[in-house]
C-alpha cells in the first residue's frame, strides 16, 4: 500500500479520482486515450516532417536573411552537405538524386495532420483539465526549491521519483509548454510565411519576420530546436525506464512504482 | 443485449452514417466550387486537397506582395533550362519575329498571336518575387500582358474551368484554374527589369504567376488551351508536374 500512501501525499500528481479504490497490485491509469493517440500521431508526423525537411534542404543547403537569396547572393551560412541540384556550389563532386517531389507532398500532408492533431490536443487539454492538472506548473512548483531540485536531479542523471510515473515534474511541464506554445506555433508560422499564396492574403506573416528567406532560416532553426527536444525526450524516456514509460504511452497504464520496489 | 449497449450501437451507427453522409456532401460541395485539385488521388491527396481548398477559400482574390524598385535583385538568377531545341534556336536567330502563341479550346475565337500583337495590348508591370520550390528566390520587375486580357480577346466560354499552357517543348506543360488564370497578376511576361525578357529567364514569353512557386511560371510559352476538365491532358493529373512527382497546385 506504499503507493497509495504516496498518492495521497502528493496532491499535484495526476491520479484518477478512482485511484484510491484500486488495489495496489493492479496497474494505474496514466495517459488518456486522447493523449496517447495524439502523441503517436505527432511522433509519426514529426518523423515524416524531419525526413522530408532534410530532403528539401538538400536541394538548396544555403540559408539567407531578408527577402531573397540564391546562388548569386551571399548566404548567411551553408550547411556543409552535398546537394541534389548541380547548380548549387557545395564543394562535393557529385549531385544527390532529387527527392523533392514526394518530400514536398508528404511534408505538407504531415503538416496538416500534425496541426489538426495539435489543435485537437490543445482544445481537449483545456476542456478536460489536462492542461491545468498536468501541464501548467502547480502551486507546489511555483517556488525555487522544486525547480532547483529538478534541475539538480537532471544534472546528476538521477532516475525520476515514483511520483513522476504519474505526473510531469516542473522541468517537463515547462519544456512541454514551451514546445506546445512556442516552438510549434513558430514552426507553423514560419512555414506558412514561405507560402506565396498564403502570404498574398496575410502579408504580415512574412513581413514581420523580415522576409521570406528569413522565414526559411527561422523555420530551419526552430526545426532544429524541435529535433533537440525529441532527442532529449527520448533520452529521458530511457533514463526513466524505457518499458514502463513506453507502456504508459501505449496502453495508458503504468505500474512503474511496483517495478521499482 | 442490454439497453446500454443497444443505445451505444444506435449512437455509433447514427454517428457513422452522419460522418459518411457529411463527407459525401462535403466532397460534392468541394467539387462544385472547384476545391479539389486534379492530383487529389493517391496517398498525398488529403494534404493536397486541404491545401488547395483552404487557399482557394482564403486567397481567391488576394494579391501577391509587390516590392519597391530598390528591392529588385541586382543579379536575377536564371535557373538551369533544358537544352534549347533547334526549333527554338532558329526562332531566336530571327529575333523571335516568328514566335507564335496559339489559343484554343473552349474559346469563342481561337487565335494565334505574334509577340508584336501581344505587346500592342496594354502592358502591365509588377515587381514580385520568384520563389523556387528548392528554396531560393529573387525579385524582378515583370512586364507583360495580363493573361485575362488575352482570354478576353479570344472570349472564354462559360463552362471553362482551367487554362492549360505549353512550353515550346511540349513535355513541359502546366495548368491553372480560372481563379489564377483571371487573376490580375497572372501575366504572359515578355519583359524584365525594363528590358526584353532574357532567354535564361524564359524569354521571349513566359507565364508568370507570383502566387505560386516558380515551376508553375513555365518558360517559352507557345500554346494555351482553355478547358472544362483536365482529364484528357496527359495522365489527367493536371500537368507535367504531378507526373514527375510534384504537386499540381504550388501555392503551398
Amino acid at each position: 500500500m506504499a503507493r497509495l500512501g504516496y498518492v495521497q501525499a502528493s496532491p499535484e500528481a495526476c491520479v484518477p479520482s478512482s485511484a484510491s479504490s484500486v488495489p495496489a497490485t493492479t496497474v494505474t491509469s496514466r495517459h488518456s486515450a486522447l493523449v496517447r493517440a495524439t502523441h503517436w500521431i505527432t511522433t509519426l508526423c514529426f518523423l515524416a516532417l524531419l525526413v522530408t525537411g532534410v530532403e528539401i534542404v538538400i536541394s538548396h543547403p544555403r540559408f539567407y536573411w531578408g527577402e531573397t537569396g540564391n546562388i548569386l547572393t551571399t548566404p548567411l551560412f551553408k550547411v556543409p552537405i552535398p546537394s541534389s541540384r548541380k547548380l548549387v556550389p557545395t564543394g562535393y563532386g557529385y549531385v544527390l538524386p532529387d527527392q523533392n517531389g514526394w518530400s514536398r507532398y508528404l511534408h505538407f500532408q504531415a503538416a496538416w495532420v500534425v496541426v489538426l492533431t495539435g489543435l485537437l490536443y490543445v482544445i481537449s487539454a483545456l476542456f478536460t483539465g489536462h492542461m491545468r492538472k498536468n501541464l501548467l506548473p502547480g502551486k507546489a512548483h511555483l517556488s525555487w526549491r522544486p525547480f532547483s531540485a529538478a534541475i539538480a536531479n537532471h544534472l546528476r542523471f538521477k532516475p525520476p521519483a515514483e511520483a513522476e510515473a504519474w505526473s510531469y515534474n516542473v522541468l517537463q511541464r515547462l519544456t512541454y509548454l514551451f514546445v506546445i506554445f512556442v516552438l510549434f506555433p513558430l514552426v507553423i508560422w514560419t512555414g506558412l510565411a514561405m507560402s506565396p499564396a498564403f502570404v498574398s492574403a496575410f502579408p504580415a506573416t512574412v513581413t514581420v519576420l523580415g522576409g521570406q528567406q528569413s522565414a526559411r532560416t527561422i523555420h530551419f532553426f526552430v526545426s532544429l530546436a524541435l529535433l533537440v527536444f525529441v532527442v532529449v525526450h527520448v533520452v529521458m524516456v530511457f533514463l526513466a525506464g524505457f518499458w514502463s514509460r513506453m507502456r504508459a504511452m501505449i496502453t495508458g497504464r503504468t505500474n512503474a512504482p511496483l517495478e521499482r520496489t | 443485449m442490454t439497453n446500454l449497449s443497444r443505445r451505444k450501437l444506435i449512437k455509433t451507427g447514427l454517428a457513422a452514417t452522419a460522418g459518411v453522409t457529411g463527407l459525401g456532401v462535403a466532397a460534392r460541395i468541394a467539387q462544385k466550387y472547384g476545391l479539389i485539385p486534379p492530383d487529389h488521388g493517391g496517398i498525398y491527396g488529403l494534404g493536397e486537397t486541404l491545401t488547395y481548398a483552404s487557399q482557394r477559400m482564403l486567397t481567391r482574390h488576394s494579391l501577391a506582395r509587390e516590392f519597391p524598385q530598390s528591392q529588385i535583385s541586382k543579379r536575377p538568377f536564371a535557373n538551369e533550362i533544358p537544352p534549347l531545341s533547334d526549333a527554338f534556336k532558329s526562332l531566336q536567330a530571327g529575333g523571335f519575329a516568328d514566335w507564335r502563341l496559339s489559343v484554343n479550346g473552349m474559346v469563342d475565337r481561337p487565335a494565334t498571336f505574334s509577340l508584336a500583337q501581344l505587346k500592342s495590348y496594354p502592358s502591365r508591370s509588377q515587381i514580385t518575387q520568384l520563389q523556387c520550390e528548392e528554396g531560393w528566390s529573387y525579385i524582378a520587375e515583370w512586364i507583360g500582358v495580363p493573361l485575362s486580357h488575352v482570354l478576353s480577346v479570344v472570349g472564354i466560354q462559360p463552362q471553362a474551368r482551367y487554362v492549360v499552357y505549353y512550353s515550346i517543348d511540349p513535355e513541359w506543360w502546366e495548368s491553372i484554374d480560372m481563379a489564377d488564370a483571371l487573376h490580375p497578376q497572372t501575366f504572359l511576361a515578355y519583359g524584365m527589369n525594363g528590358d526584353e525578357l532574357p532567354v535564361g529567364n524564359g524569354g521571349p514569353l513566359r507565364m508568370r504567376l507570383p502566387r505560386q512557386l516558380g515551376y508553375k511560371s513555365v518558360k517559352f510559352i507557345t500554346r494555351l488551351t482553355v478547358t472544362d476538365s483536365l482529364k484528357g491532358f496527359g495522365k489527367g493529373l493536371g500537368s507535367a508536374s504531378p507526373e514527375g512527382g510534384y504537386a499540381w497546385y504550388a501555392g503551398i
